[in-house]
């Protein structure tokens, strides 16, 4: 069994419902999203802005409550179970978010930050509390000395640490890291990275990770799922999409990513236009008006995520597995 | 080929109630005719304070430019009263900066900020000034250009943002244009549709580019020249052949081992720069990079190493470089 299995998961946010003006409509940020996420893997979420990946990340927790769908974390549906059944479950599954500055409290001392989760869910108090503090500071790479101090005095480097050691208090199996390094420096992104993974092993955690930087992703990730409007696009193995790429925006993406590499200045697939608004999603397929191959069923009906034997999924009427055009 | 801009020695400071806080310390560089200098750096290194110095737009106070000089064909800017520099910006050297949204008045229509430019440079009337606008939101490739040229900053998307601030900065066909993180905040496909904007319009108007970016794939695909900064100094230069293929200073090789290899190159782990950038009111003595650095010895706390030239046009601040 998959330790977190998405069923056709939906949050559409109504457009224009204030006290005076009607419903216009709804912006569908995640619009039917399925997958699956095995325990220990880390499974890497790919898309640009407004393409959903952060709202189904918090959906997933119900930090967002989704529209409609299913979220089932070790065989239980988390969408169905009631406020205090729910908190339970958060013991399990924990975030990190991007932006270190705005996510810690800037009138809490660090110690507290850290282990606010261990009171709320009764796991330590007292001497306990501060100990298990103590032990996740040192984990994260922290000093003991940090305890005391306040989230102004820390780098963000050092402060997307002390948002780590907060989503590990609490002995979590899995985690949603959204955009957790795009705030930092190069150099110091680095050490994040190793930290998470180093994490991981030791403790098996899950990660669900979300990010549009493509060379993080392909490093850091198992499997990788690209998103487009709301939908999975394609999703399949690290280095089957890095490799084999068949839906035309991952290859599009890929080949806009800029290489540090002189040997290989290229000639990149350049998309035009924009990503067309969320609230009138284009019919048929959601990227037709971008792409070079498209044909004429791409405009009529929307591909499903068809899979092949190696777990490929594409969702593509020209290039998916099954041939519809 | 002549050198259209040449910084020499540029020391940039801002006076806080801490003390002085010298971002840009000792800068030298020059760009020729048509060609691209792309300088790279982390956070606070001081390469945005350095564009600003050349524009003149350091904010005084807390910030000065305390020394150096920067000539642009032979005048020294540092030395031009308020009305010559005015004439020198926009006209001759121009910019564009990370965030297009913020860069842009959100009342005025765009058509209305790139006419102010056009009006105010080059003297145009009034109907002549709007159709060299929708003329620069062609070149832009701005879709229907006609009509956009009346749209306000707030119904424009982030991509096409940039291709207006872009319109703008180059309106007075500039000979240098400065591009601040240009494609930071955008998508990375839009992002390739910018740079490859800026690309063909630096072809076609022949202007150098200094491109200012903390992203070394960017540099790498779009620079003639690098120059890698540390803590307000320059600690390597070089054509992008000899940095990318044999970088001699510890930081840009630690810059570039911490970034995540692709495909047949991929790591298990990213080799990290330990430590962090040091406070720039509390730098070490000696070389700046040396509590982060593998190679450091006794000498690099002594004295600061200065650039010279180990390869042929290819100088490090480094005593053990390679």
């Amino acid at each position: 069994m998959s330790l977190l299995e998405i069923r056709d998961l939906k949050k559409h946010f109504p457009v224009g419902e204030g006290l005076f003006s009607r419903n216009k409509g709804a912006v569908k940020a995640v619009d039917g999203v399925s997958l699956t996420v095995e325990e220990g893997e880390t499974l890497g979420i790919v898309g640009e802005s407004g393409c959903g990946k952060s709202t189904l990340g918090r959906t997933i927790l119900r930090l967002i409550e989704p529209t409609s769908g299913e979220v089932v974390f070790q065989g239980k549906n988390l969408v169905a179970m009631s406020q205090r059944e729910l908190r339970e479950m958060r013991r399990q599954m924990q975030i990190i978010f991007q932006d270190p500055y705005a996510s810690l409290n800037p009138r809490m001392r660090v110690g507290d930050i850290v282990g606010e989760g261990l009171e709320i869910h009764k796991l330590a108090k007292g001497k306990a509390k501060r100990d298990r503090v103590m032990e996740l500071l040192h984990q994260v790479g922290l000093r003991e000395d940090h305890y005391g101090r306040y989230p102004h005095e820390f780098s963000g480097g050092q402060r997307q640490r002390i948002g780590i050691a907060r989503a590990l208090a609490v002995n979590p199996k899995f985690i949603v890291a959204d955009e957790p390094v795009s705030s930092l420096d190069v150099s110091i992104q680095a050490q994040i990275i190793n930290l998470l993974q180093e994490l991981q092993e030791k403790m098996h955690l899950t990660y669900f990770f979300i990010s549009h930087d493509l060379r993080v992703v392909e490093h850091i990730s198992h499997r990788v799922a690209i998103m487009y409007l709301g939908k999975v696009v394609e999703i399949a193995k690290s280095e089957t999409i890095y490799q084999d790429a068949k839906h035309p925006y991952t290859r599009a993406l890929l080949s806009a990513v800029p290489m540090p590499d002189i040997s290989q200045r290229k000639e990149h697939v350049i998309l035009q236009g924009d990503v067309p608004s969320p609230v009138h999603p284009p019919p048929g397929c959601a990227f037709h008006p971008r792409c070079a191959y498209r044909e004429a069923i791409c405009d009529k009906t929307e591909p499903p995520l068809d899979f092949a034997a190696d777990g490929h999924g594409v969702a593509c009427h020209v290039f998916g597995p099954i041939k519809r055009a | 080929m002549a050198d259209l801009i040449q910084v020499q020695n540029l020391q940039t400071s801002f006076f806080t109630p801490e003390g002085e806080v010298r971002s840009v310390d000792g800068v030298s560089f020059e760009i020729g005719e048509g060609k691209t200098l792309g300088l790279v750096g982390e956070s606070g290194c001081g390469k945005s304070v350095t564009s600003l110095s050349i524009m003149r737009l350091i904010p005084s106070p807390p910030g000065q430019i305390v020394g150096g000089a920067i000539y642009y064909r032979g005048r020294d800017l540092l030395k031009l009263n308020k009305e010559e520099m005015r004439k020198i910006r926009g006209n001759e050297i121009s910019m564009i900066f990370q965030e297009p949204m913020t860069s842009l008045n959100p009342v005025f229509t765009v058509g209305n900020q790139i006419g102010e430019a056009i009006q105010l440079h080059q003297g145009l009337g009034k109907r002549e000034t709007r159709a060299k606008t929708i003329e620069m939101l062609r070149l832009v490739k701005i879709a229907d250009p006609e009509s956009r040229v009346d749209s306000y900053p707030h119904q424009l998307s982030g991509g096409m943002r940039q291709r207006v601030m872009i319109a703008m900065a180059l309106s007075c066909h500039p000979n240098l244009l400065i591009a601040d993180e240009p494609t930071t905040a955008l998508d990375v496909t839009i992002q390739a549709q910018i740079l490859e904007l800026i690309k063909e319009l630096q072809q076609k108007m022949g202007m150098a580019l200094l491109l200012i970016t903390h992203d070394l794939g960017v540099v790498a695909e779009r620079a003639d020249e690098v120059a890698i900064m540390y803590a307000g100094k320059i600690v390597e230069r070089g054509s992008a052949e000899a940095i990318f293929a044999r970088p001699l200073h510890p930081y840009t090789v630690g810059l570039l081992n911490s970034l995540p290899g692709t495909g047949g190159k991929k790591k298990k782990r990213l080799d990290a720069i330990p430590g962090v950038v040091p406070s720039p009111l509390d730098l070490p003595s000696g070389c700046r990079f040396r509590d982060r650095c593998p190679k450091a010895a006794g000498i690099c706390a002594e004295a600061e190493p200065l650039l010279s030239e180990k390869e042929q046009g290819h100088p490090v601040a480094c005593y053990f470089p390679g």
